[in-house]
């Protein structure tokens, strides 16, 4: 019983994925560029940076990057609280 | 772990690794990298600089090293050059960029260009902090592991 509800799981797992492979859009022809060609358009200009994805991280997304270094702050302070010992002054 | 092959090797490679630490974070806006990756280069020399050591030594030179003010002057810089877009615009807006500010303000030309290091409005700056700030906290915690496991040295 437990083996045919594995083999049925299996092969409906395994269904899925082929299904999934087969109507992948292909690679390289993504349909929604709007964003993205107006990033690459406009990275020069409005964030006056060569690197474009600099452009996003710290300028068009800078939330993101934002929550990111408070994410790395709470893991180093929690860190330090946890591990630090009275004579080591980091 | 203070091997004669480590402290060698740690001679003439931290200096390299450190100067490329540097070049990532400050030329974030022109090449691939940025704050983040510049800062864990950093710190990984750092790290081999922590291995190679002496136990006393480490301590007495990281007792006067601020990397607790450091990590903070990061966060809080980073969060400062975001709010300098209040002047008149929104949050995280790009003041600095083509104003002609001397530092960092110049116009980038459009176009295909070899890119300019003076160019970038607040981009750098956050960089400089944001590598600051990792620097900082990947460095402490390392210090923190290496001294809580209290590694002797074993030659």
């Amino acid at each position: 019983m437990r083996r045919a509800l594995g083999l049925f799981a299996f092969i409906g797992f395994t269904l899925f994925l082929l299904v999934a492979v087969v109507s992948l859009r292909p690679f390289g022809e993504p349909v929604h560029t709007e964003m993205d060609s107006y990033f690459i358009g406009h990275a020069q200009e409005e964030a006056s940076s060569n690197n474009v994805v600099t452009s996003i991280v710290f300028d068009y997304r800078g939330f993101d990057t934002l929550g990111e270094a408070t994410v790395l702050f709470t893991a180093v302070a929690g860190v330090l609280m946890a591990l630090r010992r009275r004579e080591v002054k980091a | 772990m203070t091997t004669l092959i480590i402290k060698t090797t740690t001679r003439y490679l931290t200096a390299l690794i450190l100067t490329f630490g540097a070049y990532i974070i400050l030329h974030g806006h022109l090449t691939p990298g940025g704050g983040f990756q510049g800062g864990a280069v950093f710190a990984s020399g750092l790290a081999l600089l922590i291995v190679a050591c002496e136990d006393e030594v480490i301590r007495e030179r990281f007792k006067k090293v601020p990397l607790s003010a450091f990590e903070s002057i990061g966060a809080l810089g980073f969060l400062g050059t975001a709010a300098l877009g209040f002047m008149g615009y929104t949050f995280f807006k790009n003041v600095i960029a083509n104003s002609g500010f001397p530092l960092f303000g110049d116009p980038t030309p459009i176009g295909i260009n070899p890119g300019y290091l003076n160019t970038g409005g607040t981009l750098p700056y956050m960089n400089i902090f944001v590598g600051t700030k990792v620097l900082a906290g990947l460095t402490s915690i390392i210090l923190v592991f290496y001294l809580l496991l209290g590694v002797r040295k074993d030659e």
